[in-house]
């Protein structure tokens, strides 16, 4: 540690979320950010949303009661937003995973790999919209 | 922040025995949960119709005697407890640098997901 002693070094550590406005990141950096976004949701939503409605549907007159409050717009919208950040969560994990194995690590394959999870997460949160507002 | 304290030649003082260890426990944990989401998408749609007895066996199916969707399902909360454990505990690491907020919302975050799991295996094995 002495020579940094005699030079101090500029250090980088976490960005502020005033800053991360700012910043002009490439996808695969939205990309990211949105993970731990949807990660978060989901562990937050576990417990007070997911887990009782869950405990619900799961007794004869409670799943009656499911049905009712499922139908409601606002718990749609809700659930929507479940989806979409499970489906956010589950295809850019599998990214990730992918990246692991080392491939696709270079900055064009990293790049649009990211744009297909953005593509196949959105397209098939809207087709879940679509079943879920009764458009079939 | 000050500089981590060294101890002996190497170890820097940054924390628990996180690393490699956590990295593959993330990796399997989300592996496990690809494959029973994958499990449940299709026995929704093998699903006769949206009624209560096939919505209580898509998670409490037997084979052959055997609780088979009573174990997978609470073989996956197990695997989602941990998952989140890791993740939700690397945002406080990254975010919340008191280190007695940190250690405060760490146990939070334990009791949370112990809690749910108890909760989640109360409904599922049918108390």
């Amino acid at each position: 540690m002495s020579d940094s002693a005699t030079k101090p070094r500029p250090q980088y550590r976490n960005i502020s979320v005033g800053q991360i406005l700012k910043y002009r990141l490439p996808l695969a950096g939205r990309l990211s950010i949105l993970h731990r976004v949807s990660g978060a949701l989901l562990f937050l939503l576990l417990p007070v949303l997911i887990l009782p409605l869950f405990a619900m549907s799961m007794s004869p007159s409670g799943f009656q009661a499911f049905a009712v409050v499922a139908g409601f717009p606002i718990v749609k919208i809700i659930f929507l937003v479940l989806i979409w950040a499970y489906l956010h969560h589950f295809c850019a994990g599998i990214r990730y995973l992918v990246l692991d194995s080392h491939h696709g690590l270079d900055k064009y394959s990293a790049q649009k790999s990211a744009g297909v999870v953005f593509g196949v997460s959105l397209g098939l949160t809207f087709v879940f919209a679509l079943k879920l507002f009764g458009a079939w | 922040m000050a500089m981590p304290e060294k101890i002996g030649a190497k170890r820097l003082v940054v924390g628990a025995h996180y690393g490699v260890g956590d990295f593959m426990i993330q990796r399997i944990t989300a592996i496990i949960l690809a494959v029973y989401t994958l499990i449940l998408l299709v026995g929704i749609l093998m699903m006769p119709g949206f009624t209560y007895e096939a919505w209580v066996g898509l998670f409490t199916f037997s084979l052959g005697g055997f609780p088979m969707g009573q174990v997978l399902g609470t073989l996956a909360f197990l695997s989602l407890s941990w998952h989140a454990w890791i993740g939700v505990r690397d945002i406080w690491m990254d975010y919340v640098k008191p280190v007695g907020i940190r250690l405060a919302l760490q146990v939070l975050t334990i009791l949370w997901l112990v809690g749910s799991f108890i909760y989640f295996a109360v409904i599922i094995w049918g108390a």
